[in-house]
């Protein structure tokens, strides 16, 4: 390869770098946004009392030091997905912020992926496509243990 | 200086109001009589003290170059009265709001890597989850001792690791040429661009398979072992490495906080004061970056670490309860 031939590839991987880089911030930044606000108005909706919570707030403070296991025993909090079908509750409804923000890395990725495929990048649309599989298994509450 | 420091203040002033009138507005809005049992303090008391506390981290966390997370787990593991098991899903989640908050504008700077973070967090997300299920399956005690020896490995780590901002890599290795991991970004302190390349990756992919274990299982993100991970083992340089660090963290501690969101050991009361007190202290912190010393916040946060490490280790002894 000429000297004139390594600049332009090494142009070019530099642009492509930037697209990636940009592409995952601008969807990586609106899935954070969208979390951050859910979760404000969800906790202002719970401690302002808005929507009743699952477990009332008084009683709260002699729960809060147990072990997660006999936390839920005691409030019957499910466990999973099963927080879903009480997300009209107050506490329960935070869950939806906090899911946004653990999941907010999906869009990016799957995004990301596309644009590798796009590109013949077989190797980092495998891996995207993977690390993907990983959250969706790890949101899935199928990989969940216990004491 | 102190103009400095009232200049950052005022910036951040609405802001900071706006959410301290929040917090306190809605912390006692139930509070009517109800006390914690067996002390005199409301409920209320402990999640607008995790607020103050957090917002507190926040401010020290940035310019002592950890993050959040590392403080949070052994101070609020030590020192409230809330279990491990929700401090550490509360961790994983500033963690993940801090990683997340600064990802963007690192990744536009062109300061985080997504082909260099990309193979690396792939190890590190799978791990973390089985470091939370472990985490989770083992007893508090046994988790309160090694996270003290963790903390205090954590404070030998800041006090014996050296820093190359811009590390010499004279050959890459086979696996970061094939992956095409190299770059160049623009120092914004001289103005020059600098070409970048790693060596070691094959072995930079185990330390993050043990990274994402740690971050796992404490719930303590890992800022502090994937700067140096990057910078000194892989040769990438020093912003490179703090920039690329952020972007694996927020897919590591989101694989782990599935984990424990699933688990039902994410308390709204506890995570959210925490999350929203870190974001506020960090953005304080970022604007007071020029106006502290930050040799000075850095020392102050090795004792606080040394202290909490010490207090962790004790209470999982049953020493110090």
């Amino acid at each position: 390869m000429t000297d004139a031939q390594i600049s332009a590839a090494q142009k070019l991987h530099a642009e492509q770098q930037q697209a990636e880089a940009l592409r995952y911030a601008f969807l990586l930044d609106w899935g954070s946004r969208a979390g951050v606000l859910a979760l404000l108005l969800s906790f202002s909706a719970y401690v302002f009392g808005i929507l009743t919570p699952h477990v009332p707030l008084d009683t709260l403070p002699s729960l809060w030091n147990l072990p997660v296991n006999e936390y839920l025993q005691r409030t019957g909090t499910p466990t999973g997905w099963g927080w879903l079908a009480l997300a009209h509750r107050g506490d329960m409804a935070n869950l939806v912020g906090i899911g946004l923000l653990a999941g907010c890395s999906m869009a990016p990725l799957l995004g990301l992926a596309w644009l590798y495929a796009k590109r013949h990048d077989h190797v980092y649309a495998v891996i995207c496509a993977v690390i993907l599989a990983v959250l969706v298994l790890a949101a899935s509450g199928l990989l969940t243990g216990g004491h | 200086m102190f103009k400095l420091l009232l200049c950052a203040l005022a910036k951040v002033r609405y802001t900071g109001m706006l959410a301290v009138v929040w917090v306190l507005l809605a912390v006692p809005a139930h509070a009517a009589g109800s006390v914690v049992p067996g002390s005199s303090l409301p409920w209320w008391f402990w999640p607008l003290a995790l607020f103050v506390t957090c917002f507190l981290i926040g401010i020290v966390a940035v310019p002592a170059g950890i993050g959040g997370g590392t403080l949070f787990v052994p101070i609020i593991g030590g020192f409230f009265p809330f279990h491990l098991d929700f401090v550490r899903g509360a961790g994983l989640l500033v963690a993940l709001a801090s990683a997340l908050a600064a990802g963007p504008m690192l990744l536009r700077g062109g300061l985080a890597s997504v082909r260099l973070a990309l193979p690396l967090a792939l190890l590190a997300c799978m791990s973390s989850i089985a470091g939370a299920l472990l985490g989770l399956a083992l007893p508090a005690s046994v988790i309160q001792i090694a996270l003290g020896l963790i903390v205090l490995g954590i404070v030998a780590l800041m006090l014996a690791a050296k820093k190359s901002e811009f590390p010499h890599v004279a050959q890459p290795d086979r696996l970061s040429s094939a992956l095409g991991i190299h770059g160049v970004f623009i120092d914004g302190a001289s103005g020059r661009a600098i070409d970048w390349q790693v060596h070691r990756t094959p072995v930079g992919l185990v330390v993050f398979l043990l990274i994402g274990v740690m971050a796992g299982m404490f719930g303590i993100g890992a800022g502090w072992a994937n700067v140096p991970a990057l910078n000194l083992l892989m040769g990438v340089p020093l912003k490179v490495s703090a920039g690329t660090s952020g972007l694996v963290l927020s897919l590591v501690d989101s694989s782990a906080a599935w984990v424990y969101l699933n688990r039902g050991a994410v308390l709204p009361m506890v995570a959210v004061p925490s999350v929203v007190g870190m974001m506020l202290g960090a953005r304080i912190g970022a604007r007071l970056l020029h106006v502290l010393k930050g040799s000075v916040i850095r020392k102050m946060v090795i004792a606080l670490l040394l202290f909490a490490g010490l207090r962790a280790l004790l209470k999982g002894l049953g020493v110090w309860n």
